[in-house]
């Protein structure tokens, strides 16, 4: 019988290990998926704790509810990983051999990586109980700077500081408190996002909304005392209230184990998921390297390429089925309204139609209300279809029918620094 | 792609300027192409980071990014600002040859 390990039980490896033992019989495949603990976070949801949209129990259920019978769950910390003997070291001495490996534990923020980060008054929102926190601050904030901060890309989920800073401006305009604060979104790249379309829509979006954009701040540290983000090049930010979103990385022990790169992050082939160093480790979710978002849909798309390259794998075959970095990501832009990306990693997002060309009911890159309620709807798809390895009607591969699609340099904002710096002339 | 004439020869280059092909760079290029990002002269200090990014870049098929660049060749975040002002991973990235960091989406 074959062994298959995964370590993490979140939204990768939760589908991951349903839709395996949906087809391969307890007799063939032995199935056993590694977590600290028996928590499953529902992580889109904890953008809205802040602002009272939801609660903690509709965000926390438990792991083992989402887990298919015949699937085996261990709750322990993971010590290392020594991939040259196929066996994975847990915490208390115990030790699971594997065939197969899959690492699913995705990235963490880490707000101790940089200095004062970690300290009183510094906010995110990319945990629970950062987001509980952040939740009372907002509500006793009498009014000044807010400042939306990135400290370095990937992060999970890179437009969530986007729909922060949208929901915290709706928010304070609700409550008729918007003229007694001054917003600002301070970022490492040089505009709202990172592909070119996307950030022009994005940034004019700023702009119509009043919030300030200070691009390609590299952060040293923060001054908690004196309430300012300062940068190497010397820049100073002040704040009244900060949302600093932290340096994202791999778990420790990738490290430990000789996995990772700097981040932590396992290098992995873009296509097929299959760890560089070893052949019979894969990565799913958040931990590997692929140049694709840190998100759910990816996840989802990625993992039903690693099931049909499954049976190719196992009789030694050329993994054929390729991945193509394929995300789309819901944004909240406030006022019951959202947008709607869909990318991969040819093909930057832009705007038309979804899913149906013309007619949507999504609008890509456009606000809508129905944009909004799908962001919304899908915490009941998460939890019910999603997990449950059950049908969903979207697609690993990307479609160009529907979306306008614009020459690659039309945007504004990446491509000014180095052609006004250079001054190149082309010659074709 | 464009193709555009660098320091006397053609180079293929992206939208953006960055060179696409890793052979076409050498050590002759890297002076010019810092002209145009506005580095006038390639002390040691600099020629140190960018022999390291070269270094890096073929068994990765990705450019360092500044964590890299700190975290695995050693160098020093606040000098990488010295050097290359304002945008030192583009700069470097640029001179070297080599494509723009990604910032991933």
């Amino acid at each position: 019988m074959r062994r298959i390990v995964i370590l993490g039980g979140g939204t990768a490896g939760t589908m991951v290990a349903n839709k395996l033992r949906s087809t391969e019989p307890p007799s063939a495949l032995q199935i056993t998926v590694v977590d600290r603990d028996d928590e499953h976070h529902y992580q889109p949801g904890y953008l809205f704790i802040p602002f009272g949209t939801y609660t903690r129990d509709q965000v926390v259920k438990p792991r083992r509810r989402f887990l298919r019978p015949g699937i085996d769950l261990v709750l322990a910390e993971i010590e290392k990983v020594d991939a040259d003997a196929k066996a994975v070291h847990l915490a208390g001495e115990r030790t699971l051999e594997y065939d197969t490996l899959i690492i699913a534990t995705g990235v963490q923020p880490r707000p101790d990586q940089t200095p004062g980060a970690d300290g009183p008054g510094v906010h995110h929102f990319y945990d629970l109980e950062a987001s509980l926190r952040l939740k009372e601050a907002l509500r006793e904030f009498p009014g000044g700077r807010l400042v939306v901060h990135i400290t370095e890309m990937p992060i999970k989920c890179p437009v969530a500081p986007l729909e922060f800073t949208f929901l915290a401006d709706a928010w304070f305009r609700e409550r008729g408190t918007r003229r007694k604060v001054e917003i600002v979104y301070v970022t490492p790249l040089d505009g709202a996002f990172t592909k070119p379309v996307a950030s022009r829509e994005l940034g004019g979006m700023f702009g119509k909304r009043d919030i300030h954009m200070e691009t390609d701040f590299a952060v040293e540290s923060v001054d908690t005392e004196n309430q300012e983000l300062v940068s190497y090049d010397e820049r100073r930010i002040p704040y009244d209230l900060l949302v600093s979103i932290p340096l994202n990385m791999g778990p420790d022990y990738i490290a430990r184990s000789g996995l990772g790169d700097e981040m932590n992050l396992v290098p992995c082939n873009q296509q097929t998921m299959q760890s560089l160093a070893h052949p019979d480790v894969f990565v799913l979710g958040d931990g590997g390297t692929l140049q694709t978002s840190k998100a759910g849909s990816v996840a989802h798309f990625a993992v039903d390429i690693f099931l049909e390259n499954w049976p190719h794998y196992l009789a030694g075959e050329p993994l054929t089925h390729s991945f193509d970095g394929h995300a789309n990501c819901f944004i909240e832009t406030g006022h019951g309204k959202g947008m709607l990306l869909d990318f991969n990693y040819k093909t930057q997002p832009y705007t038309g139609s979804f899913p149906l060309p013309g007619v949507g009911p999504m609008a890509l890159l456009k606000e809508n209300r129905a944009n909004h309620l799908a962001k919304l709807a899908f915490r009941g798809i998460y939890w019910e279809f999603l997990l449950k390895g059950r049908p969903l009607p979207f697609t690993a591969d990307m479609y160009l029918m529907g979306k306008n699609v614009e020459d690659e340099a039309s945007g504004t904002s990446t491509p000014d620094l180095i052609k006004g710096l250079v001054g190149l002339r082309r010659s074709h | 792609m464009p193709t555009c004439r660098i320091g006397g020869r053609p180079i293929d280059v992206n939208d953006e300027g960055f060179l696409t092909v890793y052979d076409q760079w050498d050590e002759e290029l890297a002076p010019v192409l810092a002209g145009y990002a506005g580095i006038d002269e390639l002390t040691d200090e600099h020629w140190k980071v960018l022999r390291f990014l070269r270094e890096d870049y073929p068994a990765r098929k990705e450019t360092a990014t500044l964590r890299r660049v700190t975290a695995v060749g050693g160098f020093d975040m606040k000098e990488l600002f010295r050097l290359f002002p304002g945008k030192p991973a583009k700069k470097m990235s640029y001179i070297a040859g080599l494509p723009k960091p990604k910032g991933c989406v």
